[in-house]
C-alpha cells in the first residue's frame, strides 16, 4: 500500500502543490488530473524517488521509499513520456532489455507474446525507427505485460495510441487491478475501466 | 520468467551498449581515426629525425589516447538520458553502481580497446623498440579504463547541461594527469633501460581506486543529474 503524507513540490521558487496527502491500496485505480504545469508529473516523479519531496513523505507498505530503495523499485514500474526505447534496436530487444533492467529476465517466447497482445504481430523483429509513434508507444506498454510489479506508475500512457490500443489499456489496467494491483495515472483522455470505480485527485 | 542476477545485469548492459554501438560504427570509429590521425601528424610535423621521434613517442601517444578518449565520453550517457532509458535504468530494482560499471566497461571496449590495440603500429612510426612497445601496451592497457571511469563521473555530472562536450574535457583533464604522468613514465623507463614495476603497479593501483569508487560516485551523480 502506498501512502502520501502532507507532500509538497517546489520547482524554483514555484511551489506547485503542499499538504498533499492520498492513500493507494490493492486494487484500486487513482487520476491525478490538473491543468498543464499543476505538477502532475513532478507528483509521479516523486513518487518514482527522482525529486526529493519539499516536505512530507511517501511510504511503501509502511516505509519510507528512501528508505526502501531497490526495495521498492522491485515492486514498481514507471512509463514515463519518453518511451525508453532505441531506435536502433528491434521491438522484440527492446522489450527483453527494458525487461531485464527491470530487474527479469524474459525469453523470446514471453516477450513476442507481449508484443503481439499490443497489437505488434509481424514488427517483432523491425527496428523501432521505422515504427510509427503510437506503434512505439505499444512497444513501451509491452513492459507492464511481462513484468510482475504491483504497482504501476503511468505517465499520459495514452499518448499517440489509436482507439484500439486505448481499448486494450483499459482492459491491460482492468486485469491488472483484478490480481489486486495498482495503478496511479495522469491522463487528459477518458478512461474508465469496467468494474472499477476510479478515485480522482485533482491538483489546483 | 526469472529474476535477473546481479551478474545477469552487468552482462545485459554491456552487451546492450556493445550491440547499440554495433548499429552505429561511426561513433566508434571517430575516436579511433581521431587517435591515429593525432599521433600521425606529429612525425610529419616535426621532422623525421629518429632520436627526437623515440624521445616524445610516450608523450605523443598517450596524449592524444586521453584526447580521443574525451571524445565519447559526451555520448556516455547522453543517448539514455535523452529516450528516458536512463530514467529506467535509475528505477532498477538492483545496485546502479553495478549498472553503472557496466556502462563503463562497455564504453572502455568500445572507447580505450581499440586504441590499446592501435598503439603499437604508431609506435612504429616513432622507432620504439619492441620492449617499449610491451610496456606501451601493458600502460595503455591499465591506464585507459581509469580515463573512461573518471570521464564516467564527469559525464554523469554534466548530462543535461548546454555545451556539456567541452565542460567534461575541463572537468576531467586535470584529474587524469597522473595516469598521463605514470603512463609515459613507464615506457620512458623501459625505453633508458630502467625497470618499469613501480610506474605500472602504481597504474594498477590508481585502476583498483578508481574501480572501487567511481561507479558509486557516478551512480549518486547520475541521481543529481535526474532532478
Amino acid at each position: 500500500m502506498l501512502e502520501i503524507s502532507n507532500l509538497a513540490c517546489t520547482r524554483g521558487d514555484h511551489q506547485l502543490f503542499s499538504g498533499l496527502s492520498f492513500s493507494l491500496s490493492e486494487g484500486e485505480l487513482l487520476q491525478v488530473q490538473g491543468e498543464n504545469g499543476k505538477g502532475k508529473t513532478s507528483l509521479l516523479r516523486m513518487l518514482c524517488g527522482f525529486l526529493a519531496p519539499a516536505a512530507g513523505e511517501i511510504r511503501w507498505r509502511g516505509q519510507d521509499i528512501r528508505d526502501l530503495d531497490e526495495e521498492y523499485y522491485a515492486e514498481m514500474v514507471y512509463l514515463g513520456h519518453l518511451n525508453a526505447i532505441k531506435d536502433e534496436l528491434n521491438a522484440l530487444e527492446n522489450l527483453r532489455i527494458g525487461a531485464g533492467l527491470a530487474g527479469c529476465e524474459v525469453d523470446d517466447k514471453e516477450a513476442i507474446a507481449a508484443l503481439r497482445h499490443m497489437g505488434l504481430r509481424g514488427r517483432e523483429t523491425l527496428p523501432v525507427k521505422v515504427l510509427s509513434q503510437g506503434q512505439r508507444r505499444r512497444v513501451a506498454l509491452a513492459r507492464l505485460l511481462v513484468g510482475n510489479a504491483p504497482l504501476w506508475i503511468l505517465d499520459e500512457p495514452l499518448t499517440a495510441l489509436d482507439v484500439g490500443a486505448v481499448g486494450l489499456m483499459q482492459e491491460l489496467i482492468g486485469t491488472h487491478l483484478a490480481k489486486n494491483g495498482m495503478v496511479i495515472f495522469t491522463t487528459h483522455q477518458p478512461l474508465e475501466v469496467a468494474g472499477v470505480e476510479t478515485r480522482r485527485l485533482t491538483l489546483a | 520468467m526469472n529474476k535477473l542476477s546481479l551478474f545477469g545485469l552487468l552482462r545485459l548492459v554491456i552487451s546492450r551498449d556493445l550491440m547499440l554501438a554495433m548499429r552505429r560504427r561511426a561513433d566508434v570509429l571517430t575516436t579511433l581515426i581521431f587517435f591515429v590521425m593525432v599521433v600521425s601528424l606529429f612525425p610529419l610535423g616535426v621532422g623525421p629525425e629518429l632520436g627526437m621521434l623515440r624521445k616524445m613517442a610516450p608523450g605523443v601517444v598517450w596524449v592524444a589516447a586521453l584526447l580521443a578518449s574525451m571524445l565519447s565520453l559526451g555520448r556516455m550517457f547522453s543517448a539514455d538520458y535523452l529516450d528516458g532509458t536512463l530514467e529506467q535504468m535509475l528505477l532498477a530494482p538492483q545496485s546502479l553502481s553495478v549498472l553503472v560499471l557496466g556502462k563503463i566497461l562497455a564504453h572502455w571496449m568500445l572507447s580505450g580497446l581499440p586504441l590499446v590495440l592501435m598503439a603499437p603500429v604508431l609506435g612504429l612510426q616513432f622507432d620504439m623498440s619492441v620492449q617499449s612497445l610491451w610496456v606501451l601496451i601493458a600502460s595503455l592497457l591499465l591506464g585507459t579504463p581509469v580515463l573512461s571511469m573518471i570521464g564516467a563521473v564527469g559525464a554523469a555530472l554534466t548530462l543535461g547541461l548546454r555545451g556539456g562536450g567541452v565542460l567534461v574535457s575541463l572537468l576531467v583533464l586535470p584529474l587524469c594527469i597522473p595516469v598521463l604522468i605514470f603512463g609515459t613514465g613507464a615506457v620512458e623507463a623501459a625505453a633508458s633501460g630502467m625497470s618499469v614495476a613501480s610506474h605500472l603497479s602504481l597504474l594498477g593501483a590508481l585502476l583498483v581506486l578508481a574501480l572501487v569508487f567511481t561507479p558509486w560516485v557516478t551512480a549518486q551523480a547520475l541521481r543529481i543529474s535526474m532532478e
